[in-house]
Order: C-alpha cells, then sequence, then structure tokens
C-alpha cells in the first residue's frame, strides 16, 4: 500500500509537528528574531512552552495506546502502521519539554536540576518516564524489534508504566485544579483496563479451549 | 500588532506602554477629583477600549514606588490568577469581560464601632487617590512589576474605629456562580477568603487598589476594590471584596484552608522556604526578556527593610 507509505504517513507526520512548529515561531516571536505568522505565546512564553510539550507527551502516549484497540475495534492492521511513529513523536515531544525546562526555565543550571530531581516528587517521577523512554525509542526499528524478538514485546510494556507516571506527574503538579489530569487518568484506567480484560478474555478462551479438547478425548 | 515592526527590536510594539502618552495623560488628570471620562484621549483606548475606559485622578507616590520598569498593561491584564473566573491564566480576561461591578456594596463586619453596608462610593469617597509601583511576585515563582492606582488600606480601616478586640482582618470576594463561572466548580472553597493581622492590615505598604496604569481597574485584575500587599505572595491580594471583618482570631483563609502544608497565613515572600513542589529561591520576571535569566527572589519580595519588623521574633519557616 504504497498510499499509506507516501501519502498518509507524511501526511500524520507533519500534522504531529504543528505543535512544536507553533512553539518555534511563538519562541522567535517573543525572542524578537525574525519569524512568521506573528504567534503570539503570552506573557509566560517559557511555561507555555513547557506545558505544551508536557500535554503533547502525554497525548502522544495516549494516542500510542489507542492504536492497539483501534485495530480491535476496526480490525484493521492500518493503526499498527502509525504505532511507531506515535510513539517516537512522545519521546520527541518529552525531549523538548526537557530541553525548555532545563535550559529555559532553569536557565541551564544542573544543579536547580538536581535539586528538583532529588526534592520534587513529581519531577522524580517524570524524569523517570523520560529515560524509560529512552530504551523504547532506541529500540523502535524493525532490525532490534527482530533481533529481539519475545523480549522486544516484554521491553515496549513499558510504555504502561511510562504512562502511569505521566499521569501521575501531571496530576502532582497541578496547584489544585485536577479536573484534567483526572481526565488523563480516567483515559489511561480505560485504555490499560482494555488491555487487562482482553488478557483475561483470552485466557479464559484458552483454558476453556483446552478443557473441550480434554473433554472431548 | 503590526507585523512590519515585529523584528525590529525585543520587545513588540504593542508590547510597549506609550509612555509619553501615558505620562501626559497623568499631568492632564493630576489634580482632578473622582472618577473623569476621558475616552477621548490617546493612549486611553489603545488597548484597553473594550474595558472601563474610565481615567482616575491620582498623584504619583515615588517613595513608595520601585524604579523598575513596569510590566506592559497586556501582560498585566492577560497573565491573571483569578481562579473565579477559570484557572487558566488567560481565562480571567475572556470570562470577566461583562462582570457587573456597580452597583457594589462592601459589608464592615466584626470587632468595629462602625459597621454596615456601604456602597462602594461612599467607601472610596474620602480617599485620595495615588500611583504605587510594587512588585509583584506569585507563589507560582513568577514576578511582575504593576503600577497600582490605590489608597493605603490602613486609613480605609481607620475610619470604621477597630476596637481592642480587632487583631485580624478578614476580606472576602463575592460568591455569584451565575457572573463569576469559575465558581461553579469546587476548585477552591467559595467564596475565597484572605486576612491579615491588624499590624500587617496597618502597614503603609498595604494597598487598597482600584486602578492600574491610571485607569479603572479592569475585570481580571480584581475590580472593583482589591487588596494589594507586596511583600506578600499574590494570593494574598484578595479581588473583588464585598466584605470586610475585624475578628479576634486569624480568619481561615481560602489556600491555607485547602492545603495547609503548601500554603500558609502568612504567605510572605521568602526565598528560602520553598513550595513543597517548587522551590521558591528564584523567580521568572515577566516581560521584555522573556528567556532571560531567572532572578533572585528577594526576603518580604524586596520589601524587608519595610516591614521584616512585624515579624521580629517570629519563627518564619514555623509561619510561612
Ligand atoms: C513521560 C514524561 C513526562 C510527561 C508525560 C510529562 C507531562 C507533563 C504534563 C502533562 C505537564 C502539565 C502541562 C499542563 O499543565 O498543561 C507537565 C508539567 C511539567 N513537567 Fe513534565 N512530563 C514528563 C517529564 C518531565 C521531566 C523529565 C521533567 C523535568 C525534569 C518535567 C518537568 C515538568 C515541569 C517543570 C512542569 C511544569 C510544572 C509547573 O508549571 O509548575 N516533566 N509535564
Amino acid at each position: 500500500m504504497w498510499q499509506v507509505r507516501w501519502v498518509l504517513k507524511p501526511i500524520v507526520f507533519l500534522a504531529c509537528l504543528i505543535p512544536a512548529l507553533h512553539l518555534a515561531l511563538g519562541a522567535l516571536n517573543a525572542a524578537g528574531l525574525p519569524h512568521v505568522g506573528n504567534v503570539s505565546l503570552g506573557a509566560d512564553p517559557v511555561k507555555v512552552m513547557l506545558h505544551t510539550c508536557g500535554r503533547w507527551t502525554l497525548n502522544f502516549l495516549m494516542i500510542t495506546l489507542c492504536m492497539t484497540p483501534l485495530r480491535d475495534l476496526t480490525r484493521s492492521l492500518l493503526w499498527l502502521r502509525f504505532r511507531r511513529m506515535f510513539g517516537l513523536f512522545a519521546l520527541f515531544y518529552v525531549s523538548l519539554h526537557f530541553t525548555v525546562y532545563l535550559l529555559l526555565d532553569q536557565s541551564g543550571r544542573l544543579d536547580a536540576l538536581w535539586q528538583d530531581i532529588v526534592k520534587r516528587p513529581y519531577i522524580t517521577i517524570g524524569m523517570l518516564g523520560l529515560l524509560l523512554l529512552i530504551p523504547l525509542g532506541v529500540t523502535s526499528t524493525a532490525r532490534a524489534q527482530r533481533r529481539l524478538g519475545r523480549r522486544w514485546i516484554q521491553l515496549h510494556r513499558l510504555i504502561y508504566v511510562i504512562a502511569i507516571l505521566g499521569v501521575w506527574h501531571f496530576w502532582w503538579q497541578v496547584k489544585k485544579d485536577i479536573r484534567e489530569p483526572l481526565l488523563y487518568a480516567c483515559g489511561l484506567t480505560l485504555l490499560l483496563g482494555y488491555r487487562l480484560w482482553k488478557q483475561r478474555n483470552s485466557t479464559a478462551r484458552v483454558s476453556a479451549a483446552r478443557f473441550a479438547r480434554t473433554d472431548g478425548a | 500588532m503590526s507585523k512590519k515592526f515585529a523584528d525590529s527590536g525585543r520587545i513588540a510594539p504593542s508590547d510597549i506602554t506609550p509612555h509619553r502618552q501615558y505620562l501626559s495623560r497623568r499631568t492632564l488628570l493630576a489634580g482632578g477629583i473622582g472618577l473623569v471620562a476621558a475616552q477621548g484621549l490617546a493612549g486611553v483606548t489603545r488597548r484597553a477600549s473594550a474595558q472601563s475606559a474610565g481615567a482616575l485622578a491620582f498623584t504619583h507616590n515615588a517613595a513608595f514606588s520601585v524604579t523598575e520598569q513596569p510590566n506592559t498593561y497586556t501582560d498585566i491584564t492577560t497573565y491573571n490568577n483569578y481562579y473565579e473566573f477559570g484557572t487558566d491564566k488567560s481565562d480571567p480576561s475572556e470570562n470577566a469581560q461583562n462582570f457587573h461591578t456597580r452597583p457594589w456594596n462592601v459589608t464592615i463586619g466584626g470587632e468595629a464601632e462602625l459597621t454596615g453596608t456601604f456602597n462602594l462610593e461612599d467607601i472610596l469617597k474620602p480617599h485620595p487617590l495615588e500611583e504605587r509601583v510594587y512588585r509583584l511576585r506569585c507563589v507560582e515563582a513568577w514576578s511582575m512589576v504593576i503600577p497600582w492606582i490605590g489608597f493605603p488600606l490602613g486609613d480605609l480601616l481607620k475610619r470604621f474605629k477597630p476596637t481592642s478586640k480587632a487583631k485580624f482582618v478578614e476580606f472576602k470576594t463575592l460568591y455569584d456562580p451565575k457572573q463569576m463561572p469559575g465558581q461553579r466548580a469546587r476548585v477552591l472553597e467559595w467564596p475565597y477568603v484572605e486576612g491579615l493581622r491588624m499590624d500587617e492590615a496597618m502597614h503603609p505598604l498595604a494597598l487598597m487598589a482600584v486602578g492600574l496604569y491610571g485607569k479603572v481597574l479592569p475585570n481580571q485584575n480584581g475590580a472593583p476594590l482589591r487588596l494589594i500587599v507586596p511583600w506578600k505572595y499574590g494570593f494574598k491580594g484578595i479581588k473583588s471584596i464585598v466584605s470586610i471583618k475585624f475578628t479576634e482570631r486569624a480568619p481561615r483563609t481560602t489556600w491555607a484552608g485547602s492545603a495547609a502544608n503548601e500554603y500558609g497565613f502568612f504567605a510572605n515572600v521568602n526565598p528560602e522556604v520553598d513550595h513543597p513542589r517548587w522551590s521558591q529561591a528564584t523567580e521568572r520576571h515577566i516581560g521584555a526578556n522573556a528567556f532571560g535569566p531567572r532572578r533572585p527572589t528577594l526576603p518580604f519580595n524586596g520589601y524587608a527593610a519595610q516591614v521584616a519588623g512585624l515579624y521580629s521574633g517570629m519563627d518564619l519557616r514555623k509561619y510561612y
């Protein structure tokens, strides 16, 4: 299906870059550098950049987790062809999130970063999420997938842990209004609950089948 | 706002206060009394035409003003924490436009000889307005510099002759979920309550604000009447006040009541006492140099010389 590879994928890829592009234009504007579009990030551009990147990290984690249920629901394998791209975009946005935090928010001070990692649980958790995403990114190639075989599947189950850490991190950093993290938590519960349900169902089916076989024998 | 200027410097022209216009406006109006309708004046209508364009008569109080460059009117009026109108910084400027600030009553109660409900005009009448350029430090570790228009809180409180039992002052914001969409969700306990110890309230730096940048306070900044306590975190500066009560005991204030381990009653700006989730040692200054380094936060937000005496002998780690 060349259309997927040469048309659909590039379109989705470019769409995934829109938030980053928006921030880049806004940042140029805020810094008084040449730019187009006159995008404004408001009075506190650093915070907007930090939050937008964090938000899209979480969004891409959730989108990645939607692919398997969507495959099951629509009985189409098309979704899985986008899963790696979305996962890598989660890594891309968390890298930006971290860079904005370290370079713009904390003015590049590594001691401040370290202080935050050891003192603020929400940063500790976010950092853990970032570190866990890196091996998934590194092993996202088809070659690594072939080489690792079954262990690849086990390794990439880390995405569940990362998503939980991400929502937890979000929850802990809000001042008072937890409605939005709650929404993400509900979404994640659905997505992870679906997998548990599927697993239980399939083990039930397997043992039922086995039972039927022994019965028949 | 026009694109052709956009790359001509660090600051977009839309962000620069037309300072000359601002000064001339001030000289024009200083000495007048009460509210002056001044829609026609250049500068006044520039950004705020949708908001109340009323210019105020006031004198500049240099002794109580910092010399730093104030933030732009746009920054000050579009980047607000005012949960009654929503929890995003941009929500208040969007949701407060139709908020009615007239007629407005303020109820004075508690341990005072003169109590009752007063019309806002009667509350304001005896007080000459002055401009004070104050630093503002938010508990979220960002800061601004704002030219407020107002009068000393102490002058107002004295009029009601607080008794010897009055040890604290409690303030309340309007509760009106019809007008204040944020109050329809229980993000905080409504109405918002704040308070000061009596000696803090009588300190000459404590200000009742009714305007900024020479004009009537925009709704999103707490119109028609709000508190400014420049040596404390911004959340102490309660907005849209409808009640002032003299009490014997410390009032249960909203943020301290909602998370006592994170927000104290005093909430004095203190670089040495961190919020549990972030450091208070430095702050990001909102403004032209958006990507500049963080600034060190000063004890009492730079007002230590004036106010530290109020807290001598107190353990500021315990009473944060
Ligand atoms: C999987 C990893 C991560 C995810 C999913 C994530 C997601 C988020 C989200 C959704 C927000 C809130 C955005 C909003 O309010 O709209 C946020 C805020 C934040 N994150 Fe992350 N993040 C991650 C990793 C990190 C790391 C590694 C750091 C730094 C070491 C970090 C530092 C922050 C900071 C400082 C804030 C803002 C807190 C504030 O404004 O008070 N995050 N993050």
